[in-house]
């Protein structure tokens, strides 16, 4: 009697199973609906270039592609992680768990990005990632399932530092952020500082958030580097850059250089004191054409022109659906195989393509900040010196230490 | 880098600049706890209030008036911030404040976290998190005088000077004169003042008031050199905190010769060592807490 109720448990479990699968495999949508979910920094030091931004990008996508895919709607949802990977991470399981998330977005901060990451990969859900920086998403980091679809460190630091050094900045001192994100900006930075033929003099590495820089502007200022290097973000960067002015390192024939450098930042400073700058972008809001109609269209709904990150999540989204109508199903593994095969090409991805390593490569941007004088409006602050193709911006995918690249 | 008389220097007088800023806030903290016993918050937010309230009135008052051309400038912001903010934190004491002195110091603390975090919320949902330029510096505070060992903005020389003024100014009449003997007397005992015919609710709200507008002071001299943002005060707060606790709880002068000393020693740390110097205080903090649990100006209960 026991063997019986056994073997019977065991078959159900089985057939359980198998049906499960089948159904993973099976064409159209899994459970009814396309979820998608934005997690990114809402409320902290990152939200104005993410956040809510970020989601608009995410539900203007939706609703250019119709509302539905394959027949079915598609949902967008948001939530905060608050820059703490902890939450983020369980949000993330939440989702995938409860809420049947099928692909989540976002995930500006490294940290944050790459618990979230990790959790996609064990759960089969798939992460297209506009927001974070790190080079490790695509490296060790990777899983089947993740995208790195905007920019990354190694990506900022060669584009800048060898614009840089070929205009003859050789001698370096770097202010970097200290964790994960700062010291891998400072090290691809280094390298190509180095293999251009200049020299770092040293390096001072801050807590993130810091109010004061003068102390290590000064330190800066005697290791007579010509060019100070920011290997920081957002509140850090413009902090450092206005106090620099206020101490007039920039008369003494010092060049301050912003590794990752973002729209609003540039707001922050006001063009009076970052004029001239140069840095490296995947994207600018008025570039061409297409990249005008986009940025007036989300302007009238967010009030704010786009940053990379937020037309970045807008394109992710747009071509993650594109895939899955192609695929004819929302299966993971038949999307990834769609969205690794179609080239990616709209209004904010210029000759995009994703690799095996989940890197989407297109082209990227040498931005120089406008005088005052050359301002035609509230948003007009940078203009392109060079646009960088795909092949060149991007860590080539022979030095990725992703498992899923052939060697 | 080597640590020349003239590096130390140099990091001493920076460290100086941001201790003027740790003894202004934590003055005003200190104040509000003596007197009121409450663990205010909602001195961060009060602070970054402080400076936006000077942002906006020299961008946009004028035009929100219908005069485009007027602008706050800085030094009417000077004045007109912590009374625009010291306004705010007597409502906030009238109608929420003053019920909760019954209680645990718990209440006043949670209240004013849950006010701290509604007042950043809504800023950040209306304003550029990375920080707005204050473009109002007025043009006899910029360039830098020679010290000798180095060349220092003019700009933080005056924040040293006039924080230092407003500290002993505000320890003077605390201590040294009737009125400010009216407040300790106030708090030690309120229903014997009252019974000598002073309106000690009144004298409370006012403390409230002040301490406050202290915290929109400082707010107000920090615009011009630090990025005016709705987080700028939630950075600044936790550091300020620690201050208070290493200076002594509710002592006036200890919370503002505390707050100069460990601006010192976080300058100093940041040549020596920089990734510490976020933690330095803390780890004082700790090592003082051990020591002498009341803090080091404390008296001991």
């Amino acid at each position: 009697m026991k063997n019986l109720f056994s073997n019977v448990a065991l078959s159900v479990a089985v057939l359980a199973m198998t049906s499960g699968m089948a159904g993973a495999a099976s064409k159209g949508v899994s459970d009814g609906v396309v979820k998608i979910g934005v997690l990114t920094d809402m409320s902290g030091v990152y939200s104005t270039l993410g956040g809510k931004g970020t989601q608009v990008g995410v539900e203007m996508a939706v609703k250019d592609f119709g509302g539905k895919v394959l027949g079915k709607p598609i949902q967008v949802i948001g939530a905060d992680h608050q820059n703490k990977a902890d939450i983020a991470s369980a949000k993330a399981r939440e989702w995938f768990d409860n809420e049947k998330v099928d692909m989540i977005t976002g995930l500006l901060n490294s940290g944050c990005a790459l618990a979230v990451q990790k959790l996609g990969g064990e759960k089969k859900r798939i992460t297209m990632n506009t927001g974070a920086a790190s080079t490790e998403l695509t490296n060790k980091a990777c899983t089947p399932y993740s995208i790195h679809y905007v920019y990354d460190t190694y990506a900022l630091g060669k584009v800048t530092g060898q614009a840089v050094v070929q205009n003859g900045g050789k001698s370096w001192f770097f202010l970097t952020a200290d964790y994960a994100f700062g010291h891998s900006l400072e090290e691809n930075t280094t390298k190509f500082v180095k293999a251009g033929g200049g020299k770092i003099l040293g390096s001072v590495r801050h807590p993130l958030s810091t109010a004061d820089f003068s102390s290590y502007l000064l330190q800066a200022q005697s290791s007579g580097a010509q060019i100070i290097g920011l290997a920081n973000a957002g509140g850090d960067t413009t902090n450092a850059i206005k106090q620099a002015r206020e101490f007039g390192i920039d008369k003494k024939g010092q060049t301050l250089v912003g590794l990752l450098i973002f729209d609003t930042d540039i707001k922050s400073l006001g063009l009076s004191v970052a004029q001239g700058m140069q840095f490296t972008s995947g994207f600018y809001w008025d570039r061409d054409k297409a990249t005008r109609d986009f940025a007036k269209r989300y302007y009238a709904i967010h009030k704010a022109m786009p940053t990379m990150d937020q037309a970045g999540a807008y394109s992710a989204t747009m071509n993650y659906l594109k895939a899955i109508k192609a695929a004819g199903t929302d299966d993971p593994d038949a999307v990834m195989a769609k969205l690794k095969s179609m080239d990616i090409s709209d209004f904010f991805a210029v000759n995009g393509k994703i690799r095996a390593d989940g890197r989407m490569v297109h082209d990227m941007y040498l931005m120089e900040v406008k005088k005052p004088s050359e301002s035609k409006g509230e948003w007009d602050l940078l203009k392109i010196v060079k646009t960088v193709p795909a092949a060149d911006a991007f860590m080539p995918l022979s030095e990725s230490t992703c498992s899923m690249v052939k060697k | 880098m080597e640590l020349s008389f003239q590096t130390v220097m140099s990091q001493v007088m920076l460290g100086l600049n941001n201790g003027a800023f740790y003894a202004i806030l934590s003055l005003g903290l200190a104040v509000i706890f003596g007197l009121l016993n409450i663990v205010n918050f909602a001195h961060g937010a009060l602070y970054m209030l402080g400076a936006y309230v000077a942002l906006l009135g020299f961008t946009s008052l004028g035009p929100l008036i219908g005069m485009p051309d007027f602008h706050l400038n800085y030094w009417a912001a000077l004045i007109v911030a912590p009374l625009v903010v010291g306004a705010v934190g007597i409502v906030i004491e009238k109608t929420m404040l003053s019920r909760l002195y019954k209680f645990d110091h718990l209440y006043g603390l949670l209240l004013t976290f849950g006010l701290a975090l509604i007042i950043q919320g809504v800023f950040t949902n209306f304003f550029n998190v990375s920080g707005d330029p204050y473009e109002a510096k007025p043009e006899i505070l910029n360039g830098a005088v020679n010290l000798g060992f180095m060349m220092f903005p003019k700009y933080r020389l005056w924040v040293i000077v006039i924080s230092l003024a407003v500290c002993f100014g505000t320890w003077y009449v605390i201590e040294r004169t009737k009125l400010g003997s009216y407040l300790r007397a106030g708090t030690e005992n309120p229903e014997l003042v009252k019974a000598f015919g002073v309106n000690v609710p009144l004298m409370i709200t006012l403390t409230y008031g002040y301490g406050v507008a202290l915290a929109a002071f400082a707010g107000v001299l920090a615009a011009p050199i630090y990025s005016v943002s709705p987080v700028m005060g939630s950075e600044m707060i936790i550091t300020v905190f620690a201050v208070v606790v290493i200076g002594g709880m509710g002592s006036i002068m200890g919370s503002i010769v505390t707050g100069l000393l460990l601006g010192m020693v976080e300058g100093f740390t940041k040549v020596v060592y920089a990734p510490a110097s976020s933690t330095v205080i803390f780890l004082i903090m700790v090592v003082v807490l051990l020591v002498k649990p009341a803090g080091l100006f404390g008296r001991e209960s």
